[in-house]
């Protein structure tokens, strides 16, 4: 149950990205240029009321991309998490119907909290009884709640694993296999965690102060109004610059991190995809394919455009299709034992 | 189960459910009252500016850079702690392919879990008075989980 959902929250994660990167973001980040131009250009008219306009009108841009930003990150999260706790239910001494109590739990919470976040910008507060928060929030809190409430359960039978006092039968450990596939998936994967650690710590170090200051000086460039229309153009161009630039930086740290950390975790699942030793070697490559072209092609898009984009989208989508084509392999290796199972009675 | 790995999985498990918790404390008392004000600040900056009062206008400004300076920080320290926790997990998991003696093997994981703890505490730090201590802890934190995740890579190729 673990296995199979949190493979499918992480394909529908990657998915939702996909959709969002190609017909959203651009789209997003352009009209918050014009709101801003727009809110610059009223301070110059001297007109407050249309400044407040212009800041409602981005604030709700921004809100836009931001809960499906959101979206994209807590859904593809909660499916690693359910990997996980797949991974370590040898480990955790509980009985049968309190672990599947807790799987059930945690997807059920893995799914409503993306959606909850990803509502939250259409809902809003309609018939809400508190001054900030509406219904949306509030089912993606509580299914925080129930992920938590999961994962104490989870921790609660490990802590008893440990003190080995088993309330109920411990699951057989995962078989220890040591395949072309799974060592490629540790290797590449750790690599690749390793490489985002890197690029993460260059930019904490070189880039972050650095944009934080430069917006700021942005800022009052445009409340200072520089010279004519033109110059205004070019302060709010500079600043959607910077917010790109910005942008690019952290999707490729947490994009080549995420990528490691699924390689490394599908490295475990490999003895349950049944395929063909050919197509899982071949699915192992386009994974990790997909795992170095989408943050290598993200930091090229300030360079390069558009086209770095598509070519990172098609990175994001070589990772979508291995990944479902692995599912296929799981729910075939399901069906397998149900046949045996069916055979043998 | 060896020492390392327990130390590993859970520790990686308590400090999930804290990065869990911190979050949806954040989420439901915090964020949106600080975006209120992040956005509020800027907007403020702008409509003073117009009705040409700059000194509000300055004063907005500050008031949404520091702000911003701590969201971007209070944000950054819930998900590095879940994303620390979850690869602190996996890497219990997968302890045993680390072709490392037990005692790397402790050192990794010992190094995993200080500098996952450290170093998002260093970040959520660098909000108070106390940056450079902050800062050094931040780096301190980062350094550990580098070095830990370079042994395992190392470790992971001598096996392959």
């Amino acid at each position: 149950m673990l296995v199979f959902g949190g493979i499918g929250l992480i394909a529908a994660g990657m998915l939702f990205g996909d959709i969002f990167a190609a017909f959203v973001l651009h789209q997003n980040g352009g009209q918050t240029g014009q709101a801003l131009l727009a809110a610059t250009q009223a301070v110059a008219a001297q007109d407050p009321s249309a400044v407040k306009a212009a800041f409602t009108h981005v604030g709700d841009l921004l809100e836009d991309r931001g809960t499906k930003v959101d979206t994209h990150v807590h859904m593809i999260d909660a499916g690693y998490l359910a990997l996980l706790l797949a991974l370590i239910q040898p480990y955790v001494a509980l009985s049968v119907s309190s672990k599947k109590l807790l799987a059930k739990l945690f997807l059920i919470g893995g799914f409503l909290l993306p959606v909850g976040i990803f509502l939250i910008h259409y809902v809003g507060l309609t018939y809400s009884p508190f001054m900030v928060i509406g219904w949306a929030s509030i089912m993606a809190d509580s299914a925080g709640g129930l992920l938590i409430i999961a994962l104490i359960g989870e921790g609660w039978g490990f802590w008893k694993y440990l003190r080995n006092t088993h309330a109920g039968p411990a699951e057989s450990e995962l078989p220890k296999d040591r395949s072309w596939e799974r060592r490629m998936l540790l290797s590449g994967g750790t690599m690749l965690v390793l490489l985002g650690f890197l690029q993460g710590a260059w930019y904490a170090g070189f880039n972050l102060y650095e944009h934080e200051n430069r917006e700021m000086v942005i800022l009052k460039d445009l409340l200072k109004q520089p010279s004519g229309s033109g110059g205004i153009a070019s302060s709010v161009n500079a600043y959607g610059m910077l917010q790109a630039e910005k942008a690019v930086l952290i999707a490729a740290h947490s994009h080549i991190i995420e990528f490691g950390l699924l390689a490394i975790l599908l490295s475990f699942v490999q003895p349950y995809i049944y395929l063909s030793e050919v197509w899982k070697r071949r699915w192992v490559k386009l994974l990790l394919a997909g795992s170095v072209i989408l943050p290598v092609f993200v930091l090229l898009e300030l360079r390069m455009g558009l086209l770095a984009g598509g070519i990172a989208d098609s990175g994001g989508l070589m990772v979508i299709v291995a990944l479902i084509a692995m599912l296929v392999g799981v729910v075939r290796h399901t069906g397998s034992l149900d046949a045996g199972v069916g055979s043998t009675q | 189960m060896s020492n390392a790995r327990k130390l590993l999985i859970g520790g990686g498990t308590i400090l999930a459910a804290f990065g869990m918790l911190y979050g949806l404390y954040y989420a439901v008392f915090v964020e949106h009252q600080t975006l209120d004000r992040m956005g509020g600040s800027l907007a403020g900056a702008f409509i003073h500016s117009a009705e040409r009062h700059g000194y509000e206008s300055q004063l907005a400004l500050n008031a949404y850079r520091e702000t911003k300076y701590d969201y971007v920080r209070q944000v950054d320290v819930h998900s590095h702690w879940i994303g620390l926790a979850m690869l602190m997990i996996v890497l219990g998991v997968v302890l045993d392919d680390v072709a490392l003696g037990a005692r790397a093997r402790f050192g990794i994981a010992l190094a995993m879990l200080i500098g996952s703890i450290l170093f998002p505490m260093g970040v959520i730090l660098q909000t108070t008075h106390a940056l450079l201590a902050a800062s050094a802890l931040a780096i301190v934190g980062s350094a550990l989980v580098i070095i830990a995740m370079t042994a395992a890579a190392v470790g992971f190729v001598r096996r392959a």
